[in-house]
């Protein structure tokens, strides 16, 4: 649906079924799939195939992730365009291989060297999954910019209806600058990039400061124009939910459950959580409104939700040692989000 | 008198961007203008890609007149795995990496492209040390040979050296595997064809291909010029024979 014609991965619980697919589905296809040695492996692969101008992506969880780092900041150091799914676990390190949120800081804020930046959708539904990685490919065109699908275990592996189909976001920008060799140029000449290409001089950097302007300029537009969020009964709410991927449809139950008692509280759900709707959190802010953040971690999110409330003391978060079980097997249940709800506003 | 034109630089070594960078006596010029001959000789510089690991190498891809990346250290052979299954068989697909590159950080990348027979070819320039960081430990340094990491020479508690052109023609999955040098002309015309070979198994569709070459490094091995000719004759040509070692149209 995507036009994605280059697959590359490496087996990691929980997203083998996605691998796998590709693996069977790819090269009947014509299309490229190659299961590498390792996710170092697997990336440097994207990173050639997105080189060379083909949509390319991969799919991991939180180790593999963790090893991809390296070549994430060489991709947007390099501004190539790719797609990588990460459906977390739990962590750290091996932490367990069921359902977690624990990499929203190292997608967000990008887990490699240099500071760089990675456009972060984040889907809810089965739907939402096959229609974000869509939009993933267009933005990473888009901006020449790696960007992530970060989902998690339970979303990655749930059995919906879904609405197959082609979506169009318009056009995105010709890959003029792919690696295909002087013969498949119409100009004919020789294209080059590089992972460090403000010192190398290359055209339209020429220097390491102006290559830094035009990352930082094009990050801030991004940041300016695809901020993207639901909102759901966020008008006469004294108490704002914020949360993402699972833990956001445990959280619309449980403003039903609290709406249902009378309660005032809706949900602000980060679509894009790179850029993360700052002026969304803020408004409700201004407007005396509290926050209650849910994610399956010990509080990654709620950072940048303290950021758009500039106010730490008006945020709460129910997290993973909320838990419904303490083995690896446990969820945020919308009951335990209810309590906090009810604690918080009834006091009870 | 009349002068005799009897060198000139190779016509796909345009050099606008990259500037010189090499030091006096270093091989990886003439390793440069064999690779770009052998491009030229075989007519393929509208399909070459040159991918350029970290190292003394990594500015190769500024100078040739075909198309090239810089990528992160050791991950040249995976980058060159994924342009070369997006852009299939019309394509000219090598990497050119230090020892360093290729077989200390990078060989998780070698062995695997090799053991997937990726139509793709690795050039290594084996210098027998990190030549870029000023010296220190290769996996190919000599046994008593002296680097910044080891002051009082290698001894057996930093290993043994590491012979790429041997290890890599043992994979099933490689058609080609040749170890040459540049320190004479003749070694240097042998060299071109080791590279011409490669690059024709590649476009054959044969397997794996790899060219390591011996080259010197006067700075770091704190030699002249020309004592490093001579260390590179009769010190690592001993412990790194030159020649083919594998060569097969058909693998596995």
């Amino acid at each position: 649906m995507a036009n994605c014609t280059a697959f590359f991965g490496y087996p990691i619980t929980p997203q083998n079924e996605v691998t796998e697919w590709f693996a069977r589905e790819f090269p009947a296809r014509g299309r490229a799939f190659v299961q590498a040695q390792s996710e170092i492996g697997s990336i440097n692969m994207v990173y050639g195939a997105a080189a060379a101008g083909v949509r390319a992506m991969t799919s991991t969880s939180g180790p593999g992730w963790a090893l991809m780092q390296e070549s994430m900041a060489h991709l947007a150091a390099s501004e190539i365009p790719c797609v990588v799914m990460l459906v977390q676990r739990g962590g750290p390190g091996m932490g367990h291989v069921r359902t977690g949120q624990m990499d929203y800081l190292s997608a967000t804020r990008g887990g490699g060297n240099g500071g760089y930046k990675t456009i972060v959708l984040a889907p809810s539904s089965v739907q939402e999954s096959h229609d974000l990685v869509q939009l993933a490919f267009h933005l990473a065109d888009t901006y020449r910019n790696p960007a992530v699908v970060l989902t998690d275990g339970l979303t990655g592996q749930m059995a919906e209806v879904l609405e197959m189909g082609t979506l169009d976001f318009g056009s995105v920008p010709e890959k003029d600058w792919a690696l295909r060799g002087r013969d498949h140029q119409p100009d004919g000449e020789r294209r080059v990039l590089s992972t460090m290409p403000g010192v190398h001089r290359l055209p339209p950097y020429q220097s390491y400061v102006n290559y830094l302007k035009i990352l930082g300029d094009k990050w801030a537009q991004v940041a300016r124009s695809e901020v993207r969020y639901e909102s759901y009964l966020l008008d006469d709410a004294e108490l704002v939910i914020v949360a993402y991927g699972y833990a956001s449809r445990v959280s619309k139950e449980a403003v039903g459950l609290a709406r249902a008692a009378g309660m005032k509280v809706g949900l602000l759900r980060p679509i894009t959580l790179w850029p993360f709707p700052y002026e969304a959190v803020s408004h409700k802010a201004a407007d005396g409104c509290r926050f209650l953040v849910v994610e399956d971690s010990l509080g990654l999110m709620i950072e940048d939700v303290v950021m758009g409330t500039r106010d730490p003391s008006i945020v709460s978060l129910v997290g993973a040692l909320a838990h419904h079980s303490p083995h690896d097997d446990g969820l945020i249940m919308p009951t335990a989000v209810f309590a906090e709800i009810s604690r918080l506003l009834v006091g009870a | 008198m009349t002068l005799e034109l009897t060198w000139t630089t190779p016509r796909l070594w345009q050099n606008k961007l990259a500037g010189f960078t090499h030091c006096p006596g270093c091989h990886h010029g003439l390793i440069s203008k064999a690779v770009a001959e052998a491009i030229d000789d075989l007519g393929l510089e509208g399909q070459a890609i040159e991918i350029s690991g970290v190292g003394c190498s990594a500015r190769n891809f500024l100078g040739f007149s075909f198309d090239g990346i810089f990528v992160p250290h050791g991950r040249a052979l995976d980058v060159g795995t994924g342009i070369k299954r997006a852009l299939g068989d019309d394509s000219l697909v090598f990497t050119m990496q230090g020892d360093g590159d290729c077989m200390a950080i990078g060989i998780e990348a070698l062995i695997s492209s090799a053991a997937r027979a990726e139509k793709i070819t690795a050039i290594m320039i084996n210098n027998g040390c990190f030549g870029t960081t000023g010296g220190q430990m290769a996996p190919t340094t000599l046994m008593q040979q002296r680097t910044t990491t080891t002051p009082h020479g290698r001894d057996p508690s930093a290993g043994y050296p590491l012979h790429g052109a041997e290890l890599v023609a043992s994979i099933k999955g490689v058609a080609y595997s040749a170890r040459g040098a540049v320190h004479t002309p003749a070694h240097y015309r042998r060299t071109r064809k080791y590279i011409r070979t490669a690059f024709e198994k590649q476009k054959a569709g044969a397997g794996f291909t790899f060219v390591e070459v011996l080259s010197a490094c006067p700075t770091d091995w704190h030699l002249s010029p020309v004592e490093s000719l001579e260390w590179i004759d009769k010190t690592m040509c001993v412990e790194y024979p030159l020649g083919e070692f594998h060569n097969t149209d058909e693998v596995a």
